[in-house]
Parts: structure tokens; C-alpha cells; sequence
């Protein structure tokens, strides 16, 4: 029955050039979905600026710019600000880009559009490196994940970028996860009905890179969120709120190990024993400091 | 419109042909959930009150259909 | 209307007379009394157009370029290291045609840091597809920037387009501006919406997409069909300023005494007023010399500088660009110009103001000096 509540008009076409399997097309085609046509899209260079497909032709059937790396967010700030003087302002302005792009070299241009508070949707869908150009580490990498960049695992952390954004006080943060469109649906129309920028961020399971066969996608997806390892949450005007499954999860017992989701990506082959418990401790923690935040907010 | 615009167009890419298995739906099986729908990233599933369809012109052989089908009324063939 | 403005603040009237939609800069020395004007006309009303006060000048560009593709008419400016700063996205905002017109303030670049005229900067952009003007006085920058309006949104050119100026010999400096009335405002400046492609949701389509070789070229080869449309929608532009002004823009080269010229000096920007008074001392020594300013440098009139410059002995640029490992870029120019039309005069290029470094009357002279003695290619060093 999902094709009876769900919007059926598509806006990313058949025939694009993803990769088989891929995350982003998922989500996208639900992001989508929820805006309708009356949608910009900006999209810097990432996977999608190729999913789009070649010259003269195009997959998406709204008015897209294409725009360079560093400046999705920026090219945005000025496309909002220009459709409202022209009297579109009613008009979705999007950008749609990758991590790399926003959590590295566009972190930038989307702080300085988050302080000056423009009307549009910033979503980052994130395969968790740059895997546009060959799968090599972003700062949204994870801890111990094999890229190209760090073949023996990346030593690096993870930034948290809808963290970093709520401390810009944009009025909504949220998570996106492929394996729930009607989270999807929710948080994105609740985001396009708020003024000001909003700010979401998706993971996005990416079959080459992370090394999975492409039929696993949602399950990898749906893994994430079982295991505790990504949290769907808003914050929805300074106010933090669980939603879908993970709402149940503050409670360890409820959580799947997160063995279960590292086990079935090659990218995390080669963790020892002792790395998957330094990765489960981190969960945990991050977990006892949604369950401080929640009990924080309800004095 | 000018010529330097891409215009939006089904089959940007002839990805039909990069598959290797291809999804066959068992309709007497199938429930008409919509999963199929909801899950494929390329939007080649069709869906109506008679079933499931799959537009092979475009359907790229992920297999995210197969495996997220309820009822395993989706089974992945090899083609070559 | 008559004000005492400088450079800066003329071209802040010029965009107000021209009626951007939306504004987009990042402060600059010596850029910043353009972008101070206009925040004041935008916040007190006058001037009825977003301004964006972004965060760096990459997003400057970009930002301009996000509202271009949309409609709406934009202004952004900058000078030396914020230009190299935004350089891939400029090369994006021609590639995607689209009308965007900047002020670009010349100054050296660093190391060592330089806040003084250098035109380096400027001549970066010459590859672009950018139309490039270049301003020497208040007055020019006023009447260059509604040209640059004019000519980037013509059908047949859909380029940006920037206008550059000496820093603080212009941009700073304050002399007497006619403004031209708003009727003929509206007969330069194209009535809004201006008739271009743009990204609509009413008609979706993607700008900028990936494109297969064979594509690229020829969608590469439209801003070449466009910089050579520029060069007539220029001209005729110019010549409907001159009638409505009463200043000559008829031509894109200023030419002092080349009637009967021997040897020419070619040079860029206000050190021309030093080149006049170089040419009368010349002149009372007996030496035919006249001088050329180069005022549209992108398209570049080749067949004009010719025709000025077919009976020449000599020709002696004065290039005011750290330039390094070849030729600078106007004196190129000018070369090429002469040798594809068969010219055997000497040729001669010349640096000067570097760093800013005033250049005088008798820097020129020393220049013909060097020219006479045979010389090549000179550095104009102060002792």
C-alpha cells in the first residue's frame, strides 16, 4: 500500500547514472517526493553531479545548477534571496550535496549561510567519504573505516555536522536514513514549511564503497539505526526529539550490537575484536548523552 | 530554450544494460505492500492493483527489491 | 545630475542607476567604499535589492551566481587577492552565461602584501569569457559599468562582464560625475526581466550538467560566438552612450595625438595622464608620438589597434602587471594585433607601477630611451 500514501509523481528519472543500489537515489527520490516541482535543486560536485547524467540530457524534472565544490551553499543563499525579490518565494530552494562538500571544503559557505539565516533546505547526504572520486576519507568518515586514503583504517573522527549546526541556532536539524521514507517525508515537509535555513543530514549506504552487495542497501541503512550507530532526531527550534525506532533506543538493551552493522560492510573487515568494543563504547556514550540531553530538556 | 540547458529526460543513461541479474516478481506471491516501489533507487518499479512490473529498459539489477520483498515474491535471474 | 565622487563611489551610483536585484560582496581594501555605498542605498531605501554579506569572496561569486540563474540582475566587486580568491567560480559564471557585472579594483598581489594599483589581477580574468572593461577615471567607471550592464545582457552575448579601475588613483580619488537622468538610464540599461534563459520550475531543465567531449566543445565554442557578438553589441552600445552622454565612447581605444604618430605608446588605466604630457614633451623634441589607451580590453579590438598603429615605427607598450616567464598580457595583445596584419614596425613592452609605484611623465621618457636604445622588454625600477 506504500505506493497509495506515498507521493507517486517521480522527479529523479529512470535511466540516471547511480551506481546499482545506490543510497543518495533512494533518498533523493523521497526528498523529492515531499517537495513537489515547485523545487530548486543546487548540487555541487558529488556522485549526483554525475547520477544527473550526460549532457543534453538530464534525470531530474526540476530546474536545476550545477555549481562548483565549495560553494553549494553559497549559490543557494544568493538563489533564495533572488527568487523572493522576483516574487517566487514560495519556491523549495535545496542543495543537495555530498560530505565531502559540506562537511569539508563547503563547511564554509554553509556556516556563513546559516548565520545570515537564509530560506532554504541544506541537506548532506552522506556516503561517509569522497566517493565521487574513488572512495578516499572525508571528514565525515568514520572512526577506523577503510577508504582508499586510509587503507589500515581511518584514524580520524567523525564530525558532527547536525551538531554543529544546531549550535548556528538554524530553527531545524534533523537526520534522514534511507530505510524510512515516512521519516523521510515527515521531516522534509515539516523543513520546507519552516523560514530560515534547515539544515538535514542523511546517510547514504554506498555499495562500492562500503563495500556491501548493492542488494543490501536498506538493510545496511535500517542496521545503522538498529544498532544505535545512526540516530534519527530533530531539533526542532533548539528543542531535541528522537524520532522513528530510535526512539525506543535510549535503552542498551533494545540496541543490536553494532557488530551487526559493521560485519556486513568490507570497509570494516579488518577490525579486530578490540576495535568493534572501542566502536560499541562509542555508541554507548554517544547514547548516555542523548539520554543527559533528554533529561535535560524535560526540566 | 537555450542550448547550453540540459533537458530532463528518462534513460540520461541506458542503464539497462548494466545488469548482470534481473528481478523476476512472482505476482501470485505479491501482497502489493509497495516495499519494491518505496525501495528502488531507480524508480523502474511499477505498481498497480494487477502487480508489480519492473521497466527492464532502465532497471539496473541491485536487488534491493528482492531482498526487501515481505513475501519473497522477488527473486533475482541470472541473465548472463 | 553633477556629484563629486570617486571611482568607488560612482560605480556604487552606476549599479543603483542600473537596479540590481541582488547584491553579494566581501570587503576588500581597496573595494570597500563600492560595497559601504550600496549597503547604504539598500538600507535607506533607495536602492531596492538584497545584499548578501557573505563570508568570503568564493561565496561572493557564487552567490551572484545562484541569484543570475534565476533571473535577477546582480553586482558584486573585488580586487587582488579576493578575485584569485573567487577565480574558479568567474570561470564558472561564464561558462554557465550569465550577466553578471563586478568592479574589480586593481590591486598588486601578495607576497609581499600590496594594498597599491598593480593591474595583475585584472589581467587574470583574460581567458574567462568575461568582457573586460577598463575604467581611468570616475566618470569612466559611471559610464563603463551601465555599458557593462548593457552589453552582458544582450541576447546575443549573455557574458559577464567586469569593469576594472586603478586603486586609489581612482577609486579613491574625487572628481566631478555627470550621472546620466533616468530616461536615458532606461534607454542604456535593458528593462527587467530581461528576455534570457533562466532556471524555472515552470520549465525545468539542469544548468550545467556533465558533458562528453564532443558536447563540451560546442558548448565552449557558444562563449566564443558570444565574446565575438560582444564586440558589435559593444561598439553599438557605445555608440548610443555617446549619444546620449555627449562623451565619445564611440571607439574602444582613447587616442591622443595618433593622427600622424610615429611611435606609439600603448598603455591601461590613469597612468594615461602621464602618457599625454610624455607624448607633448616627446613632441616638442621632434619625435611623432602619440598614445593609445585601452579601454575594452576583452574582446579585444585587435583591427582597431591596428589601423591606429599601421604606419608606425614603433609601438611601446607600458604594461602595468607583474608579469613573469613571458610577455605581459596587453603588450601580447598588442603584438598579436600587429602581427597578424603584417605589421613590421619595432615592438617594444615596458612594466611600470608595479607595487603601485607612481608612474610620471619622465618614466615614460625614460622608457622611449630605453625603446631607442634598442631595448626589448623593460622594468620600470625607482632609483
Amino acid at each position: 500500500m506504500a505506493h497509495r500514501i506515498f507521493p507517486k509523481e517521480e522527479f529523479l528519472l529512470r535511466g540516471h547514472a547511480a551506481c546499482p543500489g545506490c543510497g543518495a537515489t533512494i533518498l533523493l527520490r523521497h526528498v523529492l517526493k515531499a517537495l513537489g516541482p515547485k523545487t530548486y535543486l543546487v548540487i555541487p560536485a558529488s556522485c549526483s553531479s554525475v547520477i544527473a547524467g550526460p549532457y543534453p540530457k538530464t534525470a531530474f524534472s526540476v530546474p536545476l545548477l550545477h555549481i562548483a565544490f565549495a560553494a553549494s551553499a553559497a549559490a543557494a543563499s544568493g538563489m533564495t534571496e533572488a527568487l523572493e525579490i522576483l516574487g517566487k518565494g514560495d519556491a523549495n530552494v535545496v542543495v543537495w550535496a555530498g560530505d565531502g562538500g559540506t562537511v569539508d571544503i563547503g563547511l564554509q559557505a554553509l556556516s556563513g549561510a546559516a548565520e545570515r539565516g537564509h530560506n532554504f533546505i541544506y541537506i548532506c547526504y552522506d556516503n561517509e567519504a569522497y566517493m565521487n572520486t574513488g572512495i578516499q576519507k572525508s571528514g565525515s568518515t568514520p572512526p577506523k573505516a577503510w577508504t582508499t586514503t586510509t587503507p589500515t583504517g581511518n584514524p580520524g573522527m567523525k564530525k558532527d555536522l547536525p551538531a554543529i549546526m544546531a549550535a548556528h541556532r538554524v530553527p531545524y536539524v534533523a537526520t534522514l536514513n534511507p530505510a524510512y521514507p515516512n521519516d523521510i517525508l515527515y521531516k522534509v515537509r515539516k523543513a520546507a514549511s519552516i523560514k530560515g535555513l534547515k539544515y538535514l543530514h542523511a546517510l547514504s549506504p554506498c555499495p562500492p564503497g562500503w563495500r556491501y552487495d548493492s542488494s543490501l542497501t536498506v538493510e545496511v541503512a535500517r542496521l545503522a539505526v538498529e544498532t544505535g550507530m545512526w540516530v534519527l532526531y530533530e531539533v526542532d527550534h533548539g528543542v531535541f526529539r528522537l524520532t522513528g525506532p530510535s526512539k525506543h533506543l535510549v535503552d542498551k538493551a533494545r540496541r543490536k550490537p553494532v557488530e551487526e552493522y559493521l560485519r556486513l560492510q568490507g570497509r570494516f573487515r579488518h577490525l579486530s575484536q578490540s576495535d568493534i568494543e572501542e566502536l560499541q563504547k562509542m555508541v554507548d556514550e554517544k547514547w548516555e548523552e542523548i539520554a543527559r540531553i533528554l533529561e535535560e530538556q524535560k526540566r | 530554450m537555450a542550448s547550453w540547458f540540459a533537458r530532463p529526460s528518462a534513460g540520461a543513461v541506458g542503464s539497462g544494460s548494466w545488469r548482470v541479474e534481473k528481478p523476476v516478481v512472482d505476482n501470485d506471491k505479491c501482497i502489493l505492500c509497495g516495499l519494491c516501489w518505496l525501495y528502488c533507487p531507480d524508480g523502474v518499479v511499477e505498481i498497480g492493483d494487477s502487480g508489480v512490473k519492473i521497466d527492464y529498459d532502465y532497471c539496473k539489477g541491485c536487488g534491493v527489491c528482492a531482498r526487501e520483498c515481505p513475501v519473497n515474491a522477488i527473486k533475482m535471474v541470472r541473465e548472463r | 545630475m553633477k556629484l563629486v565622487l570617486t571611482g568607488n563611489y560612482a560605480a556604487a551610483y552606476a549599479v543603483k542607476d542600473a537596479e540590481p536585484d541582488v547584491i553579494s560582496a566581501y570587503p576588500i581594501t581597496p573595494q570597500t567604499p563600492i560595497i559601504e555605498k550600496l549597503s547604504e542605498f539598500v538600507d535607506g531605501g533607495e536602492l531596492k535589492a538584497k545584499f548578501v554579506r557573505v563570508e568570503s569572496e568564493h561565496s561572493a561569486m557564487a552567490s551572484v551566481i545562484g541569484a543570475s540563474s534565476v533571473g535577477a540582475r546582480t553586482y558584486t566587486a573585488t580586487s587582488s587577492q579576493g578575485l584569485f580568491y573567487m577565480y574558479e567560480v568567474c570561470w564558472w559564471a561564464a561558462g554557465a552565461r550569465l550577466p553578471i557585472v563586478m568592479g574589480v579594483v586593481t590591486r598588486a598581489l601578495g607576497p609581499p602584501w600590496s594594498i597599491w594599483s598593480e593591474h595583475t589581477d585584472f589581467y587574470a580574468m583574460r581567458d574567462s569569457g568575461w568582457i573586460m572593461y577598463f575604467a581611468s577615471s570616475a566618470q569612466e567607471v559611471y559610464d563603463l559599468t551601465l555599458q557593462a550592464y548593457r552589453v552582458a545582457e544582450d541576447g546575443e552575448v549573455l557574458l559577464p562582464a567586469l569593469v576594472g579601475w586603478d586603486a586609489f588613483e581612482v577609486s579613491h580619488t574625487y572628481e566631478p560625475v555627470t550621472l546620466l537622468p533616468p530616461d536615458s538610464v532606461k534607454k542604456v540599461i535593458l528593462k527587467k526581466p530581461v528576455p534570457r534563459p533562466i532556471l524555472s520550475h515552470e520549465d525545468p531543465a539542469s544548468l550545467g550538467n556533465l558533458a562528453y567531449p564532443e558536447e563540451y566543445v560546442k558548448i565552449r565554442r557558444g562563449i566564443r560566438e558570444a565574446m565575438a557578438n560582444a564586440r558589435r553589441v559593444a561598439r553599438s552600445v557605445g555608440k548610443l552612450f555617446t549619444e546620449l552622454s555627449g562623451r565619445d565612447y564611440t571607439s574602444f581605444l582613447e587616442c591622443y595625438r595618433c593622427e600622424d604618430a610615429k611611435v606609439f605608446f600603448v598603455v591601461m588605466g590613469s597612468i594615461a595622464g602621464e602618457g599625454f604630457e610624455a607624448v607633448d614633451a616627446l613632441r616638442k623634441r621632434g619625435v611623432k608620438a602619440g598614445l593609445i589607451r585601452v579601454r575594452l580590453y576583452r574582446p579585444f579590438p585587435y583591427d582597431e589597434l591596428y589601423e591606429t598603429v599601421k604606419d608606425a615605427e614603433g609601438v611601446i607598450v607600458v604594461n602595468r602587471a607583474s608579469r613573469f616567464g613571458g610577455y605581459a598580457p596587453l603588450s601580447a595583445d598588442v603584438a598579436v594585433s600587429m602581427t597578424v596584419n603584417g605589421s613590421d614596425a619595432r615592438f617594444m613592452e615596458a612594466v611600470a607601477g608595479v607595487g603601485g609605484v607612481d608612474v610620471t611623465s619622465s618614466d615614460f621618457l625614460r622608457i622611449f630611451d630605453a625603446y631607442e636604445r634598442g631595448e626589448k622588454s623593460v622594468w620600470v625600477v625607482p632609483r
